[in-house]
């Protein structure tokens, strides 16, 4: 172990780790946005809204990551002359926007798939209790519906948030430098090869049960009605 | 629609080769499983130690990490440990033996949890009846406890299964010819990478939809002795 070599690439790494901590909340925060309509898209009995989404959840679900990385960041340049005549290939050329654009749809399936057994498993009786305020459609969701999916949800979303963290590792596949990217980097400069994978391996543990903790105190807070008193 | 220009062969090659990894894969990630289950219930407090490090770890860390680490880092450590005695020589790893361990290693961390469940719900009085009828430890294992938590464990391995074959996309990474490393390889030669990351990603898809219906039709026959609650 060359100790001096992981100080003199700690800040490499800590930068990379930067990069992974960003993509990670715009893509759990981007992802969580689309995740809600997509979740009442797959309850809706309207065929019009209800197939879309099954198709989008389900192959997004169905097919790895680094083929969809692969799919959109590559696999765009084929269409480079039409998306250049509508102004969108300044974006689709750039690794960074394809990562959070990939990060965001696949968590988003994720996402909605829980989120709608979520929504099933709200409690009949405070749906009517809602109804029986008169409140309408919209304030029974905001009010009753959402906030109650989402504790249901909480546990199972945090695991889904701690697996894009690790999945963020990736976008290195696609010449993004996240910590994984940056660990390689410099690995394939120096030769140094337990040294690099070894501290990136420690820093995303770090992150990792740092996410489970913050999780772990959120779902506390939410559900402090129900810790009786002692 | 999907002209693959005489690729086609080339994909289906690397479909096999996918297959044959994940299911190699997969007996790994049962056997690291089982050892870890058994780690988690063996009253020494050294495999206990272990086994929780082993779940602990391997969950905190992106899989392309250890990947990366296991490829470059264990030749490494054979090479350095050689020169350590006076011997100079050059190992490499066969991206399909690395791939396969690796991923049957980290998703036996899956396994593991999979397992000790369904271990811990083969009611007690079972193993009781079985060693009350004269069976040795060992055959009461073999005969009782073992095909009862089996029962218990298959939709949550069959699960397992799932996140593993979409895993094993990144062993392209490391240079094995599967599935998305020839969709690379024909996306480069006819330029049109759009085409066959699609295409690979269809294929990723069709195996997902089989083993949903495989795993299925499994679990209803493995339950034929449970009577279904109303």
């Amino acid at each position: 172990m060359n100790w001096q070599l992981i100080i003199d690439s700690l800040p490499k790494l800590l930068s990379g780790m930067a990069v992974t901590i960003e993509l990670t909340v715009m893509s759990v925060i981007l992802g969580l946005l689309l995740a809600i309509p997509t979740a009442l898209a797959l309850r809706s009995k309207n065929l019009l809204l209800n197939w879309p989404a099954t198709g989008f959840v389900f192959y997004f679900r169905g097919t790895p990551l680094l083929v969809q990385l692969f799919l959109v960041y590559f696999g765009s340049g084929q269409f480079r002359e039409a998306l250049d005549a509508i102004g969108l290939w300044q974006y689709f050329r750039n690794a960074w926007f394809c990562a959070i654009l990939t990060l965001t749809l696949n968590t988003a399936a994720y996402t909605a798939e829980i989120f709608r057994g979520a929504l099933q498993a709200v409690p009949r009786g405070e749906i009517e209790a809602g109804k029986a305020f008169g409140m309408s459609k919209w304030m029974l969701f905001k009010r009753v519906q959402l906030p109650k999916a989402f504790r249901i949800a909480l546990p199972a979303y945090g695991n889904e948030v701690v697996f894009l963290l690790q999945a963020t590792s990736l976008v290195s596949a696609i010449t993004v430098i996240d910590l994984t990217g940056a660990a390689d980097l410099i690995r394939s400069k120096t030769f140094a090869v337990y040294e690099m994978y070894l501290s990136a391996a420690v820093l995303y543990l770090i992150l990792t049960y740092g996410l489970v903790y913050l999780f772990r105190v959120l779902e506390k807070r939410m559900n402090a009605y129900q810790i009786r008193p002692t | 629609m999907l002209d693959l220009q005489g690729y086609g062969w080339l994909l289906l090659q690397g479909l096999q080769m996918t297959i044959l990894v994940g299911i190699c894969a997969m007996m790994m990630a049962v056997l690291f499983g089982l050892l870890g289950a058994w780690g988690k219930f063996s009253p020494s407090k050294l495999a206990n130690w272990a086994a929780n490090t082993y779940t602990t770890v391997v969950r905190g860390v992106p899989e392309l990490i250890l990947l990366l680490l296991v490829y470059y880092g264990v030749p490494k450590l054979i090479q350095d440990a050689a020169a350590a005695i006076g011997y100079e020589i050059r190992v490499d790893l066969n991206p399909f033996v690395a791939g396969f361990i690796t991923i049957g290693f980290i998703y036996g961390a899956f396994c593991t949890e999979v397992l000790r469940g369904a271990f811990l719900s083969v009611p007690r009085g079972q193993m009781e009846a079985a060693r009350a009828i004269g069976m040795s430890k060992i055959l009461a294992f073999r005969r009782v406890q073992f095909p009862l938590a089996m029962r218990m464990a298959l939709p949550g391995l069959g699960n397992v299964w799932m996140v593993l074959i979409k895993a094993t996309a990144l062993i392209s990474l490391i240079q094995l010819d599967e599935l998305l490393r020839n969709a690379k390889v024909a996306a480069q030669a006819t330029r049109e990478p759009f085409t066959f990351y699609f295409t690979a990603s269809l294929m990723f898809l069709a195996i997902t939809l089989v083993s949903m219906i495989v795993l299925k039709r499994a679990e209803r026959w493995s339950r034929k002795g449970i009577r279904e609650a109303v």
